[in-house]
């Protein structure tokens, strides 16, 4: 019968899947694929994913271990520091580096009197890379910062009462212990990089993601970006099924429910690891954060004595509004679509709700323009009354998002002892009484932090929202679209600024609070 | 509440929510709805002029004229447009089945160049492909004659700015390929990729333009004057090619009214006053200095710095076809490496 409730989940995530296969063979658009243009773009694609992921890994897993399990100083600061890049949109962080570090940025003007005239180009696959893994690593760090804490202690215990070193304990029984979460981080980087649009086209890297824009906005051919899109989309299935596949031998360890209550006592860094321990962290804070927001706040200063700097400011407030409201409203329908997903994940053999969750990350892989045209192919077709609604913008925003709420849910579910629930049965309470008054209390950490991503991720959401959105309705996003579009940087950082302020609060209270509390 | 009627309540619980937010919001409009190609940032006050004038009401969507023209082809009958003004002929031209025939009188305000040759959308406004160029780096006549020439091996002034897949340069690109024919055109792409440095937008081409990160950029000629307007001390200047020179193409803002919409009247009304009374937001106005196409409308005063429409002709080329065979127009552009 749950399967039942599991049924919204199911359309939404197989919704994509229908529409391009659909579009894409009915309007010739597969046709139109070549090979000699589609094959390059697809490694590419490929490349940047693979790069993406183990540099968000080579950045998130030792930002973890350092600021969860080692003495480094000021370690909880570090860890809020480390997570919080999350918050800036990639394409504004883009913007921002280039600004600073490109040929003829910040930096440069400053060393011109020194002589050094051009700086390198940041741009292409390996600059691509690099604002990616800069603006996706926190997804690895946050994920692999709370398994870290749900490590068994009494097994590292064990390990070192056995005479292994803290190196060797680490890597053949923490790491073990760890493997799925950042594993599961590294997905999430890798289809981040697959969908992202704005980076990859300021900086010249033609993916296939770039490749279906430029048959939508230089072809007028909506069939060929589905055409493109589906490429996509089995791209992500193959990556979805090597996380599976990867992460299969740790599936025991990872679902022992266990509390790691017991402070692990800390790994002592000796003087010299401090200190390039203290200097990884700080340079990637610096690039992925300080940076990024000094350049805004930089471009934000030169408008005052502006008379338009507070006309912009109340401008962006009700636009931010509008993104609170659209990307909280998606995140609810989200969560009442993934719950009965992930009690059945957790709680049942059965293959169809794993089923579900990954098909689901095929619209979180796509483009927000595949998704958007989907969309207004559906609606115009078939539910008129809905093209043009804010109700539009949401449902894009679920399909898009739907796996971040399944993921969260399902680890808020695998955290809760069936125990309890059993304990509270025999009791004599209702299946919803146990549900609401035990299950979703003890879920509720997970779940929240599925939640938050949604709403972070579609806050800042663009290609979609542009689509979509009723005439007049503007997100700081579409704000900064319409700025950056003139080029005027300064009044696109009013919007951005604020954008980064408003999903702040949510990162720092769902996502990092509990990560960077102290051990009880 | 037993177990089993537990997962129905989920159920319900979840449709309910997507139709409680389906019903979220309404599109029914009284208003003239404009699908707005050209950017707020300039246009918003011309149509608040509009609204002030005759008191129609716009309600407009904003967006990139390509990603617009692409949404009314996927709207098909049920578009919401009743007017699309876009910014380049081509991204009219995609659309012109679906487009009404506008009053001949309209049609008449305009030179016959400027405008469809079956009357479905008429040029408001007109543009000519210039090379910006950095007046602190470059000499103004050392520059050459000939588009062409941009081609040459013997060019000597660094990475040219150029945008390949922005409708202005597709734009081009065809308009070359009637002038020239496709061999040539291809020969000039591939000998303009050895030295191409490549962006998105115009605009970008001239801020890199602006600050010395290239030399010279291949863009409309009013991008100057709207970085002008932001900056007026950047060193910048526009380099005009031969007035019958491919390189001197004059594209054209265009408006046209859809066979569909449910406002005839007032769209009618708003082309008209765009072809008049909005001449004058162009020419007197707008930071922009586009070309107003009714010369003939009284009021418009004539910037100085702006060589005059008429020497500027262009090659002969017909707008309407601008739109047409884009898919080898594109192949041409990425079998040159421009697109990278």
């Amino acid at each position: 019968m749950l399967l039942l409730a599991a049924l919204p989940a199911l359309l939404i995530a197989i919704a994509p899947i229908v529409y391009l296969v659909a579009r894409a063979t009915a309007g010739g658009g597969l046709q139109s694929l070549e090979v000699s243009t589609i094959g390059p773009a697809t490694i590419r694609t490929f490349v940047l994913a693979i790069l993406v992921a183990v540099g968000a890994v080579g950045i998130g897993v030792p930002l973890a271990v350092l600021t969860i399990r080692t003495d480094l100083p000021l370690r909880r600061v570090a860890l809020v520091l480390g997570a919080l890049p999350l918050v800036i949109p990639s394409y504004v962080g883009a913007l921002a580096l280039l600004g600073a570090l490109g040929p003829r940025g910040l930096l440069a003007q400053a060393l011109e009197p020194l002589g050094v005239f051009r700086l390198p180009t940041i741009d292409g696959l390996l600059g691509s890379t690099i604002v990616l893994v800069l603006f996706t690593y926190p997804y690895v760090l946050l994920l692999t910062a709370a398994a870290l804490r749900r490590v068994d202690p009494a097994l590292e215990q064990a390990a070192r009462g056995m005479g292994r070193g803290s190196l060797d304990t680490f890597v053949r029984v923490t790491l073990p212990q760890i493997r799925s979460a950042v594993i599961a981080g590294a997905l999430l980087a890798a289809l981040y990089a697959m969908s992202d649009f704005g980076v990859v086209s300021l900086l010249r890297c033609t993916t296939l993601t770039r490749e279906a824009f430029l048959r939508y906005d230089a072809l007028y051919d909506p069939a060929g970006a589905a055409a493109v899109g589906l490429v996509l989309a089995a791209l992500a299935l193959l990556m979805v099924g090597a996380e599976q596949w990867t992460v299969r031998g740790s599936t025991i360890a990872a679902r022992r429910r266990v509390r790691a209550r017991d402070a692990t006592t800390p790994l002592e860094l000796g003087r010299t690891a401090r200190l390039g321990a203290s200097a990884f962290v700080i340079m990637i804070i610096s690039l992925a954060l300080i940076l990024p927001l000094a350049i805004l706040i930089w471009w934000a200063l030169t408008l005052i004595g502006d008379a338009s700097l507070l006309t912009q400011l109340v401008d962006a407030l009700p636009a931010a509004a509008n993104a609170i409201g659209v990307s909280t409203a998606a995140a609810i329908v989200c969560l009442v679509l993934a719950l009965p997903v992930a009690a059945l994940v957790t709680r049942s053999s059965g293959r169809l709700p794993r089923w579900i969750e990954s098909v689901s990350y095929v619209g979180y892989a796509l483009p927000g323009i595949v998704v958007g045209l989907g969309l207004v192919f559906f609606a115009i077709r078939t539910a008129p009354f809905l093209y043009q609604t804010v109700a539009l913008v949401v449902l894009a925003y679920v399909v898009r998002l739907l796996p971040q709420a399944i993921s969260g849910a399902r680890s808020g579910w695998e955290r809760v002892d069936p125990r309890f629930e059993q304990a509270a049965r025999g009791m004599g309470r209702s299946a919803s009484g146990t549900l609401f008054r035990v299950t979703l209390p003890l879920a509720a950490p997970g779940v929240l932090t599925g939640a938050a991503l949604v709403v972070l991720t579609a806050i800042k959401e663009l290609p979609a929202t542009l689509l979509l959105r009723p005439n007049g309705f503007e997100t700081p996003a579409t704000i900064i679209w319409q700025k950056t579009n003139v080029a005027e940087y300064s009044s696109a950082a009013i919007p951005a600024l604020l954008l980064i302020a408003i999903s702040a609060i949510p990162v720092y209270f769902l996502l990092i609070r509990p990560e960077a509390r102290p051990h009880p | 509440m037993t177990r089993r009627h537990l997962p129905l309540l989920i159920a319900l619980f979840s449709l309910t929510a997507l139709i409680v937010g389906a019903c979220g919001g309404s599109n029914e409009n009284s208003k003239l709805v404009v699908y707005s190609g050209r950017e707020q940032e300039l246009v918003e006050p011309l149509y608040a002029q509009f609204t002030k004038d005759t008191g129609i009401e716009l309600d407009v969507r904003w967006g990139e004229s390509p990603e617009l023209a692409a949404t009314i082809r996927e709207e098909g009958d049920a578009s919401p447009a009743d007017v699309f003004y876009a910014q380049d002929a081509g991204s009219i031209g995609i659309i012109d089945p679906q487009l009404a025939t506008l009053p001949q009188a309209d049609l008449e305000l305009v030179p016959a160049r400027y405008r469809d040759t079956a009357g479905r959308w008429v040029g408001v406004t007109g543009r000519v492909r210039v090379l910006t160029y950095n007046t602190d780096r470059v000499q103004g006549d050392a520059l050459p004659a000939s588009v062409l020439d941009l081609a040459s091996p013997d060019w000597k002034l660094g990475d040219v700015g150029v945008a390949p897949t922005n409708a202005s340069f597709v734009g081009f690109v065809s308009a070359l390929r009637e002038t020239i024919g496709d061999e040539q055109t291809q020969a000039f792409l591939d000998g303009l990729a050895q030295h191409a440095k490549t962006f998105q937008k115009n605009g970008q081409i001239v801020d890199a333009v602006a600050t010395g990160e290239i030399d010279t950029g291949l863009v409309n000629h009013y991008y100057l004057y709207e970085k002008l307007g932001s900056d007026p001390n950047a060193p910048l200047g526009n380099h005009y090619f031969d007035p019958t020179d491919p390189g001197s193409l004059v594209n054209v803002s265009a408006v046209g009214i859809l066979s569909t919409s449910k406002h005839k009247q007032d769209a009618e009304t708003f082309v008209n006053w765009l072809l008049t009374e909005g001449q004058v937001f162009f020419a007197n106005d707008a930071a922009e200095r586009e070309y107003p196409l009714n010369s003939a409308q009284p009021g418009l005063e004539r910037s100085a710095e702006l060589p005059p429409l008429a020497e500027h002709l262009g090659p002969d080329v017909d707008l309407a076809k601008l739109a047409d065979d884009l898919e080898n127009t594109i192949a041409m552009i990425r079998k040159a490496g421009l697109v990278n």
